[in-house]
C-alpha cells in the first residue's frame, strides 16, 4: 500500500519539477540546481506523506498540477493566503524551484512566522513595530511600505510541524545549491543535524557537486551516519570507517545509537562491527577530551592576559613604587570609557577609533593619575595603608562622576569586523579572534613595558628612584617627578587595558571593581617589582579558573583559586618571585 | 554588664569598682558611656511612653535606625581594637559581621516555623522552593535560641582563629594582609551569593517574625533589641578598654609600632595578634546578630569588600586608637550616609570618597585627634590645623597658641 502512494507521488514529484526546470530557463541558475530540488521532492515525498491516506495525496497531487501551471513568486506568494496546509507545501516547494533570488528569505519568513497578510487587501508583508504600537507593513515582495496597521489587522500565514520540517530541508536544499561558501556551509551543518534515508540522495548530490573540501567533509560525515543504519554490512564498515576522528558532536551519537542498537541482536557480524564502533568512539573521545584541554587553555590564556593587561599598571604602582592604588580599576574605566567617546566623535570607523583609543586612553588615564599622585599620593609616601584609604576615596569619586556624566547604565562600544570572527581549528575547536588579539595585545604592551624599564633614560632613573631615593636624588634625578611620571605610566597602561577590555566586556562604572582584587592577586602571587611574576601570575591564575570551572562552576573555581592564593602567601609571603636581600624587610 | 558590677571585691577597686578603674584617666570613655546609658533610658522611654504626636515622641523609625548605629559602633570598636592597638588592617571584617548576622538569621529563620509562604514548619521557604528535601547538618541546632548565640561567637571566631593562625605565623603583614582580608571577604560573598550554599543565596534570609517568642515588629520588641545594642557597645567598650589597658595591650601597641623589635624582645607576636583578632572577629559576629533582628534581613551583599572598607573609614574619621573616636566616627558617618542618601543621592559617593581622602591628607588622628591637638596647641603635626594657621580661625582651635604665638 505504502509503495503504491510513495511511487504515484513520485511520479507527480518528478513531472512538477521538470516543469519547473522548463520553466525558469530564462532565470540564472546554480549548477545543479533543479537536480537537487527534484532529489529533493523525491526525499520529501518518502518522509512526510508515508502516513497520509490515499486520497489525500490525490487530492494533492490535482492541485499541485493546478499551481504549477502559474509562474511567478508573486503569485504563488498571493495563494499562500487561502491554501491549507497541504497546499501550502506544494505552493513553497514551487516556490523554491523558481529561481528568484527573494525565494530563499520569503520561506525563511514562512518558517520564522515573519509573514503577515493585510486582511483587508490580501498583501503579504513583513511588519515592523513601531513607537505608537501599530506595525508598519512592508510588502514582503516587493519591499514597499504600505502604511500602518493596528495588530488585529495583519494575520500571519499559520504553519504547521509538518510544513516545518519540510521548509527546513528547502531551505537547507536552497542553501547548498547556492554560490555562497558560507551558506552553503550553514547548510550542510544544518543537514547534518537532521541527517536521516531522505535526505541522503541530496547530499550525495551535493557531494558530486562540492568543491570545497570542508563542505565536503561535512557532507561525508552526514552521509557516513546514514550508512551507518544500511542493510549492507560493508556500507556499515565504511562509514564507522570515515567516522574516524570526526569531531561533530553527531557523528558520535551516531555511534552510540549504532553501538546500542546492535547490542541487542547477537550476529558474529555485528559483534565485529561493535567492537570497532566501540574503538572509534573511543578514539573521538580521547580528541574530544585533548580539544576541551586545549580550549580551555586557550580561555585560560586569554583571560590571563586580560588580568595580565588589568595587573600590569598595578605591578608598577605598586611593586615598583610601593603604592597600593585602589583607584587602579577606576584607571581601567576611564580607558574604557575614553573609547567609548572616540567612537561617538568618529562613528563610521569603529576599527580605527579603536587604534586611536589606546594612545588616547593611555594619556586620559595617564593624566589622572599624574594628578592624583601630585595631589594626594605624594604627602603619603611611607605610609601605604594610608594611601590604600585615599585612593579608595579616590575611586568612589571616580565612579560616581563617571556615573553622573555617562549614567549608571552601560554603554555600548562597538567591536570592529576585523575582531569579530573565529579561527576553525578542527570541527569542535574553534577560536575567537578578539580573544585571540587581546592575548597579542597584552604581550606587546608587556614588551614595551620591559624595554621602556630596561632601555630608556626614564626607566633607568625610575629604577634608580626605587632603589634608593635619597642617592638618585643627590645624583640630580627629579624625584618627584619621576614618582609623577611612574604612577602616571601605571596609570595609563591601566587605561590601555580599559580599551582592551571594553571589546570583552560591558562597559559601565562598575567595570573597574570587578577587576580589582584579581588584579591585586596576581601581584600578590606573582611577586612584586618583577614583571615576569606579574606574566607568569597573570597566566597561572587565568588558566587555573578555566581548568576548575568545568569541574566546579564558575564561581566555586573563583572561589578555589582565591583561597587557593591565600594558602600560597602563607607559603611565599612575598608571592612567586619576591626580591631577595634587605629590601624584603621594610 | 551586672556580673561585672558583684565580682568586685578587691578592696582598692571598691572605691571606683571595676568599671570605675578602667575608665580613670579616660574622660571620652566617660562621657560616652555616660550617653549611651542615657541613650539605651530616654530612647526606649520616649518611644513607648509618648504617643506619636507628642513632642518628645521618639518614632520607631527613629530608635531602629540609632539601633542600627549602634551595632556599626560595636563593628566599628572591633576594628579599632585590631586596627589602632594592634595595627592590623583588616578589610574583610565585614564578612565576620555578617557570618554573625548569618547565625542569628537562622536562628530567626527557624523561627519562622509553618508560618512561613510553604508552611512547611521543618525547612525555611527558599528551600522549599529550590525543593530541598531535608534541612542541611549545619542548619541544626539553630532553632534553639542558646546554640545560634554560641555560633554567633564561634563561627566568626573560629574563621579568625583558623585565617589569623595562618596569616599571621607566615608573617603576613601590612597591605599584603590587608588585601587577602579583602579576598577572604570577597571569597565568602562569591560563595554566599551561590544558591546551593543552603543560606537563601542572593536575596539571604528574611520575612522574620518573632524572637524568643516576641513579635519582632513590636515596638517593645524593638526597644529591647536597642537597650541590648546599647549594651553591647558599652560592653564591647569596656572588654576593649580592658585589654588596651592590660600589660597584653602595651605588647599589641608595641608590635604595631615595631613587630620586628617586639619579636627581637621574645614575645611571640602571632599569638598576641591572634588573640586580639579573635576577639575582634567575636565582637562583629556580635553586632552582626544584633543587627540582623532590628534590620530584619542578612544578605550576600554585607560581604562585599567595599562595607569593609567603609567600616575603615568610621574609624579613621573618628579616630584611630582611641575606641570611642570609633564609636563616634561609626555614628557621626552612618547619620550622614543616611542624611545624603535621602537627600542628595548623588552626591553620597563624591561625599564618601571625599571622606576618605580628607581624612588620611587633613585629620590623620581623626576628629578625636584632631579635638585633642587644638586643645593641647601642638596641631602643628596637623594639616587641617596649618590651613587654619595665619588666620584669626586658629584662636578657634587652640587657646595656647593664640597666646604664644607672638
Amino acid at each position: 500500500m505504502k509503495r503504491i502512494i510513495t511511487s504515484l507521488i513520485c511520479i507527480f514529484a518528478f513531472s512538477s519539477g521538470v516543469q519547473a526546470n522548463a520553466k525558469s530557463d530564462n532565470l540564472i541558475k546554480p549548477p545543479g540546481f533543479a537536480d537537487a530540488i527534484e532529489t529533493l521532492a523525491l526525499a520529501n515525498t518518502g518522509n512526510s506523506e508515508l502516513s497520509q491516506p490515499k486520497i489525500e495525496s490525490e487530492k494533492n497531487n490535482s492541485q499541485s498540477t493546478l499551481i504549477s501551471s502559474i509562474k511567478s513568486l508573486d503569485e504563488l506568494a498571493g495563494q499562500l493566503i487561502t491554501a491549507d496546509y497541504v497546499t501550502k507545501k506544494e505552493i513553497i516547494r514551487n516556490i523554491a524551484t523558481l529561481k528568484d533570488s527573494r525565494a530563499l528569505p520569503f520561506i525563511e519568513s514562512i518558517l520564522q512566522g515573519e509573514l503577515f497578510y493585510i486582511k483587508k487587501s490580501d498583501q503579504l508583508v513583513y511588519r515592523q513595530l513601531l513607537d505608537n504600537k501599530k506595525y508598519l507593513a512592508v510588502s514582503a515582495l516587493n519591499g514597499s511600505e504600505l502604511g500602518e496597521f493596528k495588530k488585529r489587522k495583519l494575520k500571519k500565514i499559520g504553519i504547521n510541524n509538518n510544513l516545518r520540517g519540510e521548509m527546513k530541508t528547502i531551505i537547507a536544499t536552497l542553501k547548498i545549491t547556492s554560490t555562497d561558501p558560507i551558506l552553503r556551509e550553514h547548510a550542510a551543518l544544518e543537514i547534518l543535524k537532521g541527517a536521516n534515508e531522505n535526505t541522503l540522495t541530496l547530499i550525495d548530490l551535493a557531494i558530486s557537486k562540492e568543491t570545497d573540501s570542508s563542505i565536503n567533509e561535512i557532507l561525508m560525515t552526514a552521509q557516513a551516519i546514514i550508512h551507518l543504519k544500511s542493510v549492507d554490512p560493508l556500507k556499515r564498515i565504511d562509514a564507522i570507517k570515515s567516522l574516524e576522528d570526526s569531531l561533530y558532536v553527531e557523528s558520535r551519537n551516531a555511534l552510540m545509537l549504532f553501538i546500542n542498537e546492535n547490542k541487542l541482536n547477537n550476529s558474529e557480524t555485528s559483534k565485529e562491527e561493535i567492537t570497532y564502533a566501540q574503538e572509534t568512539v573511543n578514539g573521538i573521545d580521547k580528541l574530544v577530551t585533548l580539544n576541551n584541554v586545549a580550549e580551555n587553555i586557550y580561555f585560560g590564556v586569554s583571560l590571563g592576559s586580560v588580568l595580565l593587561l588589568a595587573a600590569i599598571g598595578l605591578a608598577i604602582t605598586f611593586g615598583v613604587m610601593g603604592v597600593i592604588n585602589m583607584a587602579h580599576g577606576e584607571m581601567i574605566m576611564l580607558g574604557a570609557y575614553t573609547t567609548f567617546v572616540i567612537q561617538q566623535l568618529m562613528p563610521n570607523h569603529a576599527g580605527l577609533s579603536l587604534i586611536v583609543a589606546i594612545p588616547a586612553a593611555f594619556l586620559v588615564s595617564g593624566l589622572m593619575g599624574v594628578l592624583i599622585e601630585r595631589t594626594v599620593i605624594r604627602h603619603l609616601y611611607g605610609r601605604p595603608l594610608e594611601t590604600l584609604l585615599a585612593t579608595f576615596g579616590i575611586s568612589l569619586v571616580l565612579q560616581q562622576a563617571v556615573r553622573s556624566i555617562f549614567g549608571p547604565l552601560n554603554q555600548d562600544v562597538l567591536t570592529p569586523s576585523w575582531m569579530a570572527g573565529t579561527f576553525t581549528v578542527n570541527a569542535g575547536l574553534e577560536l575567537t579572534f578578539n580573544r585571540l588579539y587581546i592575548i597579542i595585545f597584552s604581550l606587546l604592551v608587556l614588551a614595551t613595558l620591559a624595554v621602556v624599564l630596561k632601555k630608556t633614560l626614564f626607566g633607568l632613573q625610575m629604577r634608580a628612584v626605587t632603589m634608593n631615593r635619597p642617592m638618585a636624588s643627590s645624583m640630580g634625578i627629579r624625584t618627584g617627578w619621576v614618582d609623577a611620571l611612574t604612577f602616571g605610566l601605571g596609570s595609563g597602561i591601566a587605561g590601555i587595558a580599559g580599551v582592551a577590555l571594553s571589546q570583552l566586556t560591558n562597559v559601565g562604572p562598575n567595570l573597574g571593581q570587578a577587576y580589582i582584587i584579581d588584579s591585586f592577586m596576581v601581584v600578590v602571587f606573582g611577586g612584586v617589582g618583577n614583571l615576569w611574576g606579574t606574566l607568569v601570575g597573570a597566566m597561572s591564575l587565568g588558566i587555573a579558573n578555566k581548568v576548575f570551572e568545568p569541574m566546579a562552576g564558575a564561581v566555586l573555581a573563583k572561589i578555589i583559586v582565591l583561597v587557593a592564593i591565600i594558602l600560597f602567601i602563607q607559603k611565599r609571603p612575598r608571592g612567586l618571585f619576591a626580591l631577595k636581600g634587605r629590601a624584603v624587610e621594610d | 554588664m551586672s556580673t561585672l558590677h558583684n565580682t568586685s571585691e578587691n578592696p582598692k577597686a571598691l572605691k571606683l569598682g571595676p568599671i570605675g578603674t578602667l575608665l580613670m584617666g579616660d574622660k571620652g570613655g566617660q562621657r560616652l558611656i555616660m550617653a549611651l546609658i542615657a541613650v539605651a533610658i530616654i530612647f526606649p522611654f520616649c518611644n513607648l511612653v509618648f504617643s506619636e504626636g507628642s513632642f518628645l515622641h521618639v518614632s520607631t523609625y527613629t530608635l531602629t535606625l540609632t539601633g542600627k548605629y549602634l551595632c556599626y559602633a560595636l563593628l566599628a570598636l572591633s576594628v579599632d581594637l585590631i586596627w589602632g592597638y594592634c595595627g592590623i588592617l583588616s578589610l574583610g571584617h565585614g564578612a565576620f559581621f555578617a557570618l554573625g548576622g548569618y547565625a542569628m538569621g537562622m536562628y530567626l529563620m527557624r523561627q519562622i516555623g509553618d508560618r512561613g509562604v510553604y508552611g512547611n514548619a521543618e525547612l525555611p521557604d527558599f528551600m522549599v522552593f529550590l525543593d530541598w528535601k531535608e534541612l542541611p547538618w549545619y542548619w541544626f541546632g539553630f532553632d534553639q535560641f542558646w546554640f545560634a548565640s554560641i555560633m554567633v561567637l564561634v563561627v566568626p571566631g573560629i574563621l579568625a582563629f583558623v585565617f589569623g593562625w595562618l596569616a599571621f605565623r607566615s608573617r603576613v603583614t601590612g597591605v599584603y594582609l590587608s588585601i587577602i582580608t579583602q579576598a577572604l571577604t570577597y571569597a565568602l560573598m562569591l560563595a554566599f551569593f551561590r544558591n546551593d550554599m543552603g543560606f537563601g543565596g542572593n536575596n539571604g534570609l528574611t520575612d522574620f517574625k518573632d524572637i524568643l517568642g516576641f513579635d519582632l515588629q513590636s515596638n517593645t520588641t524593638r526597644c529591647a533589641l536597642f537597650i541590648a545594642s546599647a549594651l553591647a557597645v558599652i560592653l564591647g567598650y569596656l572588654i576593649s578598654r580592658f585589654i588596651t589597658t592590660s600589660k597584653l595591650g602595651r605588647v599589641l601597641v608595641s608590635i604595631r609600632d615595631a613587630e620586628m623589635r617586639t619579636r627581637f624582645l621574645g614575645y611571640k607576636v602571632e599569638y598576641y595578634k591572634l588573640f586580639v583578632f579573635v576577639v575582634s572577629a567575636m565582637m562583629a559576629g556580635v553586632a552582626g546578630a544584633l543587627y540582623v533582628p532590628q534590620v530584619g534581613i542578612i544578605n550576600p551583599g554585607e560581604f562585599t569588600p567595599i562595607y569593609s572598607i567603609e567600616i575603615i573609614i568610621w574609624v579613621a574619621i573618628g579616630g584611630r586608637g582611641t575606641l570611642f573616636g570609633a564609636v563616634i566616627g561609626a555614628i557621626a558617618v552612618n547619620y550622614a550616609k543616611t542624611y545624603f542618601t535621602g537627600a542628595f543621592a548623588e552626591l553620597w559617593l563624591f561625599m564618601l570618597g571625599g571622606l576618605f581622602v580628607m581624612a588620611t591628607l587633613y585629620l590623620p588622628k581623626g576628629i578625636v585627634g584632631f579635638i585633642e591637638d587644638a586643645k593641647q596647641g601642638n596641631g602643628t603635626s596637623n594639616r587641617f590645623y596649618l590651613l587654619f594657621k595665619n588666620t584669626p580661625f586658629s584662636k578657634w582651635f587652640s587657646k595656647q597658641s593664640s597666646k604664644g604665638s607672638v
